[in-house]
Order: structure tokens, then C-alpha cells, then sequence
């Protein structure tokens, strides 16, 4: 394999391991920021129980997320150099913005969220989870800027091959660049809650720590329950975009090969898209419905992939299928919050034992369904890296391919070690479930509560 | 002109705020193998927990910059170094996952060694890039031109170790300050060895780079440097005396300063000798830089964003001030 190749699937892999932390830590903060925020409104003790067990989870999610975050602010200059020499001016600012607004938010405010509560106030522990929180979802805001620009690009101009910025406004807020971040965040917001709502209905189950669970569960349903119906409204203009924008990317989405000329386009349910032969093998069709999805009329035209050099078009078969897997659990997800709907009204939600079950079940889906809209988002921006204008082909550093060889065994061998020990101690954390009786630090205490005894934890260190 | 030079001014601040920092939190995890039992490591260890990732965002910081303003010194130098940067990352990983792996295992042994070999390789392979630094790196078009291996020489490998003593002094005059009984007197010791090391290696450095690059010693005796070049050595050398005093003297907080001396004495010794160039040894600086605009922008980040990030740094230092122990209770 070349430079190129293995670069791509270094990024590719790197990449996929690194986002499923973030897709937690984005929705986690928000969720913990809630639960503080109901702790310090009602004082109900509950509240402050559920974020010392939650915080736990995040601690070593958001490890996990920074060492491997790393990673890829050095692989552009290690493994893309051609590309980064070519869109650094207009691109590599957001990554410095990125650093300032986000990184720094988090990594400051992170030490006093997990180990100032015996040394901050409730109003100032409170303000460091307001600013972890928005500095993760500012650190989308960046990446997903920078992203969406290789998509649809904007305020720049091509001298001598390089893109030089003319305007970071537009270059910031491109054409993809809303919906790009939406679908992102929701995305976030929606894995965590199920996250937490498959975790919480586990215990429910085992009837463990009931009552504990049924409020985790609560505050994560109704989260749930405003993302999951959101999010489809969102994939939907998403989509819209992409056609618009990268109109052979929804074409090998959609697996679309002939422009309709007379009548609608149909949507293809069901195929084995052929790159080769240009055809879709056991298609199964639906009439004029992808005219209706994307342009909301019956007939209205979709451009098909025929229409694009072979070398310019991206593959069809994966991303025909990433982006059905995707699409698929996103609707699942509003199905399981319309049932929740149902059992919330006859008041049955936490001890139905098929729903509990189905929430354990459906709790890694919300990470498949990111890591499948990424390969759909990435593999549907192909040939290219900077769309229609700088091909990956010519994106790569001038090294050798054994370095690559070299880097990719060490990043999935110590990846793995890595992953298997975030399971392992995310689980061990759970199993030993959450902690009802350790004092509270004094300066936690509202002034209403009675003092505790042997108050050890609250101990001022000198 | 003007802003080539503020950001070349900046992004060398970002670098030894990032060294510094990161610095003393990789010398602890060099440290740790040394303390005695698992009481004492986990206080060395609570010493840095709510800070080290804050010290750590100074290099992803600096690589935003450094990509952002001095791009060709970032793909130039980034695609030379492949294979110490990435050794770096690697090492940074263990170290990384260390803190809360740790802190939920009930056998500390694994990540004991994760973080101590994860501070190692990650404070190695950064010396060793410094050094392939100085050493040169072949460029044709704006893009590296040389093979997997030229950063591979006994100078940059001996830099890698000359950073491994460095990193372990700031670790252990930092850990003076952190802690008492007998991990600070254990540090008081180390920091004495260390300094000894430390000041071996500048001076095998410093009379081997000229060596390395002929050129470096002709800009340091060129005017105006041959005015102020002399200072760097000397106090370098002061630092390393009055270092010396306060272990002796038992000062708490002034071992660390005086460190902190002496690596910005070596610091601004090694610029004064790298000016006006970005990638040794022939494309300056001015050939590096972006494109004015993007330099603007960047710096309108740095000028209304920066100070707020010094300044919840410095309130999150002054929450966590004060002596750690072992029983303050880990999240």
C-alpha cells in the first residue's frame, strides 16, 4: 500500500476510536450541567449523588478523549502535510481557535469539576461545569467549521495551488457549516442521553438503587426526547445541503445513477451498489421518493452519479450502507421515545421490563450511528479532501510508507490496550454503583442541613 | 514584517510555557518508580491530577499556532520528525489514561508503569526532535526531502537524554513545593542530582552544537548578538549556583524558580542562535509565515482569548494551592 492509502486509513482509524469520546463528553457535560443545576435549585441531596456517580464516567471518558485528540492535531502535519501546506491559511486558524477557546476552557475547569469540591463554592463548582460544558461543544463548533470547509468551501482564493483566505467569515460559516455542526452536536446530545438511559435502565432492571435510577433515567429520557425527534428534522436539511452542494456525494448515498429526466427519482430501499458496472445489484425501489425527499415534489431532479468522471466519484457501496445504518438508528431512536411516550402516560416507564430491556440494547447504537455518519460524511467527500479542488491523492506527506506501517500497528495495538481498559474500569465503576454515603464537603451544604459526623472529607488540607 | 515577528515571539512563548509546565508534570511521572510505596505515589500523583491536562493543552495549543502562522515550519518539520513525534504521542497516551486508570484500578502496578514509561518515552522522543531540530532538515519546494531516519543522530539522542535530567529537576523542584515529610526530602536530594545532570549535559549541548551547525556560533558572535549573547551563559550559570543555595537552604519555593532560570537562560540561547531561521539551515522565518490576514486573525484569538486563559490558569493553580496528601480524596 501507498503513503496515501495508509495515511487514510491511519486518519480514518484514529479518528473513529477518538470521536466516540467526545460524542460522550459533549453530551455528558450537558447532562451533568442539568443535574447540577436541579441540585442547586431543589437541594434535593438525590441531584448531588447522581453527579458524583455520573462525573465518574466522564472523568475517564474525557481521559481517554484528550490522549487520543492529540493524535490527530499531529497527523496533519505528519501524515497530510501536502494538504496542510495547501489549507493552512484559511484552514489551520480554527485549529489554533479550537485550542484557545475550547481546549483550554475544559482542561482549566475540568480540575476544579472533579477534585475542587471540598475547595470552590457550590456557585463556583456549578460555573466550572457551565464552562467545561460550553467548551466542548465549542470545540465542535471549531472542528466542524474546519470539517464542513473541506465539504463546501468558501472565502478563499487558489494562488499557486494554495488557498489563501479571503474572508474567514464566509470560510467559517460555509455553506455545509450549520448543519454540519447540528447534526453533530444532537448527535452528542442524543448518544449520551441513551447512554445514560441504557446504563440507568440496567440497574432498573436489577432493581438496584432504584430510585437513584429512575431520576438518572428521567433527566436522560427527556433529553432523549428532544434530540431524537430534532435529529431527524436536522439529518433532513443535512441532506438537503448535500445535494445541493456535494451532488455526487447524495448520488452514491442514494445510489442513484441516472438523472431523472421525465418523472420522479426513485428511492433505493435496498441495493448492492456496483461501482464497477455502473448498477445497483438487487435494488429494491420505491417511486419518485427520493424527488419527494430532497426536493419535496414529485418529480423534481436529482443528478445521478453517471454523471461524474469515474474518478471523481466516491464509493458507493459504503456509503449507500453507512448512511442507511445511520438513518436507520435514528429513527429507532424516535420509535423507542414514542413508546416511552406511551408507558410515561399510563405510568409504567420505569418497570416495564421489555423497555428497560430495549433501552440496554439500543445503548451503543447512538456511537454506531456517529462513527457511520462520519464514514458516510468522509467517504462521500472522496476523491478529494478539499472538495472538487485538492485531491487526497495529492494531500499526503513526502514520506516513506513504512512510516506509516509503523505508526498504524503501534496506534490500533495501543488503542486497543486502551479501549479494552476504558471498558474495563468503565465497568468496574459501574459495578460498584453509585456512592449514597460518603459526607458531603462542608461548603457543599446547604445551610438548612444538619452537620455530619466524623466529617473527614471536608477537611481543609492545609 | 512586524507580524512575523509578534507571532515568532509568541509561538515561542506557547513552547516554554508548554515545556515548563509539562515539564515538571512529565519529571514527576520520571519520579515515580523512586517514591516508596503506593501512599507517597499517590501523592506525587495529586500534585499534578487537576492540572496536568491544562499543562499538557500548551502543545496542542502551540501546534494550532505553529500550523497556523508558521505553516511550512509545521508540515516541514512534522513530516521529518514522523517517527519521535509520533513516539511522543504514544508516550503521551499512557501517561495520559495513567490518572484515572489508576485512580479506579485496585492494582495500581500497570498504570504505575504506564505513567512512568509514558512520561519517559514522551520527555525522550521530544528532546530528540529538538535536537533533529538543530541538526537540520533537508527541504526541496517547501516540502521535507530527506529519509525516515535522519533525525537518528548521537546529537539528537543525547539531547533526548539531556531533556529526561532536565524534566526531572523541574519535576522534583515542583514536587518540593507540593509536598513535605518524606517525598520533599526525597525531592530535595533528587533535585540536587538532576542539576548536576542538567548542567553536564548544557554544557555538552552547548559546546557541540556549533559542531552540529557551524553556522550557530557565527550568528551568536554577530553583531548585536555579541552584545548580549554572554548574558545567557551567565546567568544559566547563576541559576545553577543559586539553585544549589536554596536545596542547601531548604527553601520551598525557590528551587523551582531557579530552574525555571535556568531553562530560559538555555532557552533564549538556542533562539538567539536559530534567529532569523524557521527550518535550519537556510529558510527564515519570513518564508515560513502565513499569509498576513490569517496572522491577524489568529492574533485578535490570542490577544482578547489568551488572557483569560493565563488568567483561570493562574485562579486554578491558587483553587489547588497549598501541601497535597495522600488522602485527599480522588473525584
Amino acid at each position: 500500500m501507498d503513503v496515501v492509502t495508509l495515511s487514510r486509513l491511519q486518519f480514518g482509524l484514529t479518528t473513529a476510536f477518538h470521536i466516540l469520546f467526545p460524542t460522550l463528553t459533549i453530551g455528558l457535560a450537558i447532562y451533568l450541567m442539568v443535574v447540577e443545576y436541579l441540585w442547586l435549585k431543589t437541594g434535593d441531596e438525590m441531584y448531588y449523588r447522581m453527579y458524583r456517580f455520573w462525573v465518574r464516567i466522564f472523568a475517564i471518558n474525557f481521559a481517554v478523549g484528550v490522549v487520543s485528540g492529540i493524535t490527530l492535531e499531529f497527523e496533519f502535519g505528519t501524515n497530510f502535510a501536502r494538504f496542510s501546506q495547501s489549507v493552512a491559511n484559511v484552514f489551520a486558524p480554527l485549529m489554533a481557535y479550537e485550542g484557545m477557546t475550547a481546549f483550554f476552557l475544559e482542561a482549566g475547569f475540568l480540575g476544579i469539576m472533579l477534585f475542587g469540591w471540598n475547595r470552590v463554592s457550590r456557585g463556583v463548582h456549578f460555573l466550572s461545569t457551565c464552562l467545561v460544558a460550553i467548551g466542548a461543544s465549542m470545540s465542535a463548533f471549531w472542528i466542524m467549521a474546519a470539517n464542513a470547509w473541506m465539504q463546501t468551501p468558501a472565502g478563499y482564493e487558489l494562488v499557486d495551488g494554495r488557498f489563501m483566505v479571503v474572508s474567514f467569515w464566509d470560510a467559517i460559516f460555509n455553506p455545509a457549516f450549520p448543519t454540519h455542526l447540528a447534526h453533530m452536536l444532537v448527535a452528542s446530545y442524543e448518544t449520551s442521553a441513551f447512554a445514560v438511559a441504557g446504563i440507568s435502565a440496567w440497574f432498573l432492571l436489577k432493581k438496584q438503587n432504584a430510585p437513584f435510577f429512575r431520576r438518572s433515567m428521567a433527566v436522560a429520557l427527556i433529553m432523549a426526547a428532544a434530540c431524537a425527534p430534532l435529529q431527524v428534522l436536522v439529518g433532513d436539511l443535512r441532506g438537503k445541503n448535500v445535494a445541493e452542494y456535494q451532488p455526487a456525494k447524495l448520488a452514491a448515498i442514494e445510489a442513484h445513477w441516472e438523472t431523472n429526466t421525465a418523472g420522479g427519482a426513485d428511492f433505493v430501499a435496498f441495493a448492492i451498489p456496483d461501482m464497477k458496472n455502473e448498477r445497483n445489484l438487487m435494488a429494491v425501489t420505491v417511486p419518485n421518493m427520493l424527488s419527494y425527499l430532497i426536493t419535496h415534489t414529485k418529480d423534481g431532479q436529482i443528478q445521478g452519479l453517471k454523471e461524474f468522471p469515474k474518478d471523481e466519484r466516491p464509493n458507493s457501496l459504503v456509503i449507500f450502507w453507512t448512511f442507511r445504518i445511520m438513518a436507520g438508528i435514528g429513527f429507532l431512536f424516535v420509535g423507542i421515545m414514542l413508546w416511552a411516550l406511551v408507558l410515561w402516560r399510563q405510568g409504567r416507564l420505569y418497570d416495564t421490563p421489555l423497555f428497560l430491556k430495549a433501552l440496554i440494547a439500543i445503548q451503543p447504537l447512538g456511537f454506531i450511528a456517529t462513527i457511520m455518519g462520519w464514514i458516510t460524511s468522509e467517504m462521500g467527500r472522496q476523491p478529494w479532501t478539499v472538495y472538487g479542488l485538492l485531491r487526497t491523492a495529492d494531500s499526503a506527506s513526502p514520506i516513506a510508507a513504512g512510516n506509516v506501517v509503523w505508526s498504524l500497528f503501534f496506534f490500533i495495538l495501543f488503542f486497543g490496550i486502551v479501549g479494552y481498559s476504558f471498558f474495563y474500569y468503565i465497568f468496574k465503576t459501574l459495578r460498584r454503583g453509585p456512592d449514597l454515603e460518603s459526607p458531603m464537603p462542608r461548603v457543599q451544604r446547604l445551610s438548612g442541613m444538619e452537620p455530619e459526623q466524623n466529617d473527614t472529607e471536608s477537611m481543609e488540607v492545609k | 514584517m512586524e507580524l512575523v515577528h509578534i507571532w515568532i515571539g509568541l509561538v515561542g512563548l506557547v513552547i516554554i510555557l508548554y515545556v515548563v509546565l509539562d515539564g515538571f508534570t512529565l519529571g514527576i511521572g520520571m519520579l515515580f518508580p523512586i517514591a516508596a510505596d503506593e501512599r507517597e505515589r499517590d501523592v506525587m500523583m495529586n500534585a499534578i491530577a487537576p492540572v496536568w491536562d491544562a499543562n499538557q493543552t500548551w502543545i496542542v495549543f502551540g501546534g494550532g499556532a505553529l500550523f497556523a502562522t508558521f505553516p511550512l515550519i509545521y508540515t516541514v518539520l512534522f513530516s521529518a520528525l514522523y517517527v519521535p513525534l509520533l513516539t511522543f504521542i504514544f508516550g503521551l497516551i499512557f501517561r495520559g489514561v495513567a490518572f484515572e486508570f489508576r485512580a479506579t484500578s485496585g492494582r495500581k502496578t500497570q498504570w504505575n508503569s504506564s505513567f512512568f514509561w509514558g512520561s519517559m518515552v514522551a520527555t525522550f522522543a521530544q528532546g530528540v526532535t529538538l535536537g533533529a531540530y538543530i541538526g537540520g532538515i533537508e527541504v526541496k519546494d517547501g516540502l521535507f526531502a530527506g529519509g525516515a531516519f535522519d533525525w537518528f543522530t548521537p546529537f539528537s539522542i543525547t539531547v533526548g537524554f539531556a531533556l529526561i535530567s532536565g524534566y526531572i529537576l523541574l519535576g522534583a523542584t515542583y514536587l518540593i513545593i507540593k509536598t513535605e515529610g518524606a517525598v520533599q526530602a526525597r525531592a530535595y536530594a533528587q533535585a540536587r542530582w538532576a542539576a548536576w545532570v542538567v548542567a553536564g549535559f548544557m554544557a555538552i549541548v552547548s559546546l557541540w552544537t556549533p559542531d552540529v551547525d557551524p553556522a550557530i556560533p557565527a550568528r551568536w558572535f554577530s553583531e548585536p548578538r555579541i552584545y548580549f549573547i554572554w548574558i545567557f551563559p551567565l546567568m544559566g550559570l547563576t541559576a545553577f549556583i543559586a539553585l544549589h543555595v536554596a536545596i542547601s537552604r531548604k527553601r520551598e519555593v525557590w528551587p523551582f524558580v531557579f530552574t525555571l532560570l535556568l531553562f530560559l537562560s538555555a532557552y533564549v540561547g538556542l533562539q538567539a542562535a536559530l534567529y532569523p531561521y524557521a527550518v535550519l539551515p537556510d529558510i527564515t522565518i519570513y518564508e515560513a509565515a502565513a499569509q498576513p490576514k490569517t496572522m491577524i486573525f489568529t492574533l485578535w484569538g490570542v490577544g482578547l482569548i489568551l488572557p483569560f486563559v493565563l488568567g483561570y490558569t493562574i485562579y486554578s493553580y491558587s483553587v489547588f494551592r497549598g501541601k497535597v496528601d495522600a488522602g485527599e480524596g480522588y473525584h
